[in-house]
């Protein structure tokens, strides 16, 4: 038996906290375009004045990685431990750097 | 028309005044949007073109170890620029009109990279100096009230982080070596410690374009504080590890609490600035003759794209 899809399209909802600030992912929402995929973002994830500003995206648009093939996806950055500040000898007494 | 243009910059600058940021799709004034452009823009080119002294040295770097951290800094910068370009084109330019305008000389990018890579302590002087006085903007910027701007400065800046240190311990490194090796790092920090302060820009005093800058908070602190802070930091860095500043007017004030530094050769600044340095030709040539012979990889992904497009 199939059943009809009454629940319109998913979108994913980023929230900015502080003005600013990065969009954060919060969750999504259903809706039918993109004013009520707005409002409905507001209704459920800024209850609290939580956001400044919110940007809905059609779930569909998004391409996520698979996090199963994150060890050979990432691999490239694994083995340089150069890109980090904590690799290099300072000499001793060196300030702010 | 006129009306409309006075109400959208009066609720704008309410904004700025209550510290809130710009963000893409919010109404911002024509002249804010061009000024940015121009400094966004001016600060990508900068990352891409500073990639030329450095990407020098890469077959010549004296150890495996160091040609590995010198492709690592190189491919940073080269990222930089791209969350630069990015976001700048929030602003409504495309990519396309930026290298335009890099070309055809419209656009700048920062002085110092017109001047030589001539040997290894070059590489130390450039992360040691350079970036170190690049960070000291950077931090600064983000808290630049153009969002997209201020949050690719939070981003570069973690980044930046080891670009510096591997730059003095270069420097570090040959100051505990052979005396000619002494002499080559002294005789990079002579070079590049004049050009490094010049990034700062003009003096407030005759800074012509800062005005709107500070009113609309893309600019937080002046030329002069922010190269103070520079020279405040990095003396005791050079002390420490044996290297002489070469300004014979620097001395601590102790009464400021900071140091006083010798007068600025603007002259050399503008004259390089407007094409006479020892290397612009080069790097403009450069960077032309590879964004021409990219051009099939370009052509070749907009067909790709279109492919894709069509039988999906
Ligand atoms: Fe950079
Ligand atoms: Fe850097």
């Amino acid at each position: 038996m199939s059943t009809t899809d009454t629940q319109l399209d998913l979108w994913e909802v980023f929230i900015q906290s502080r003005p600013g600030s990065h969009y954060t992912h919060a969750g999504s929402v259903h809706a039918s375009d993109n004013q009520m995929a707005l409002q409905n973002a507001r209704d459920i994830y800024t209850r609290r004045n939580e956001g400044t500003s919110i940007w809905v995206v059609p779930a569909k648009y998004v391409t996520a990685s698979n996090p199963e093939d994150a060890g050979m996806f990432f691999d490239p950055s694994n083995d340089k431990m150069y890109r980090h500040p904590t690799f290099y000898k300072m000499p001793e007494g060196a300030k702010q750097i | 028309m006129m009306m409309d243009a006075i109400i959208i910059e009066n609720a704008f600058q309410e904004k700025i005044d209550r510290d809130l940021c710009i963000e893409p799709k919010d109404q911002m004034p024509e002249k804010y949007r061009l000024h940015l452009i121009r400094q966004m823009s001016q600060h990508a080119h900068s990352e891409v073109i500073g990639m030329q002294p450095e990407g020098n040295w890469i077959t010549r770097a004296p150890s495996l170890r160091s040609k590995q951290i010198l492709l690592a800094k190189i491919q940073d910068e080269g990222g930089h620029g791209l969350y630069l370009y990015s976001a700048t084109e929030t602003l409504g330019i495309s990519r396309e009109e930026m290298i335009e305008q890099l070309h055809s000389g419209k656009a700048k990018y920062a002085n110092i990279f017109n001047y030589p890579s001539l040997n290894w302590a070059d590489i130390g002087a450039i992360g040691w100096l350079v970036d170190g006085a690049a960070i000291v903007n950077q931090v600064s910027l983000q808290r630049t009230s153009y969002g997209p701007y201020a949050r690719a400065m939070v981003r570069i800046c973690k980044e930046e982080s080891f670009h510096q240190r591997q730059g003095y311990e270069i420097m570090a490194n040959m100051m505990k070596g052979s005396t000619e090796q002494k002499e080559m790092a002294q005789d990079a920090m002579n070079r590049w410690w004049w050009p490094a302060l010049m990034m700062f820009g003009p003096h407030d005093s005759d800074s012509p374009n800062s005005g709107n800058a500070f009113i609309w908070k893309i600019k937080r602190q002046s030329n002069d504080v922010l190269r103070q802070r520079f020279i405040d930091k990095t003396v005791q860095q050079a002390e420490l590890i044996g290297l002489t500043v070469p300004d014979k007017d620097l001395k601590w004030n102790e009464e400021k609490q900071c140091y006083d530094h010798g007068a600025i050769d603007w002259e050399e600044f503008n004259r390089v600035i407007n094409g006479n340095g020892p290397c612009n030709k080069q790097r403009m040539d450069h960077h032309i003759k590879y964004h021409n012979e990219g051009a099939w990889v370009r052509e070749a992904a907009a067909a790709y794209q279109k492919q894709i497009n069509e039988f999906n």
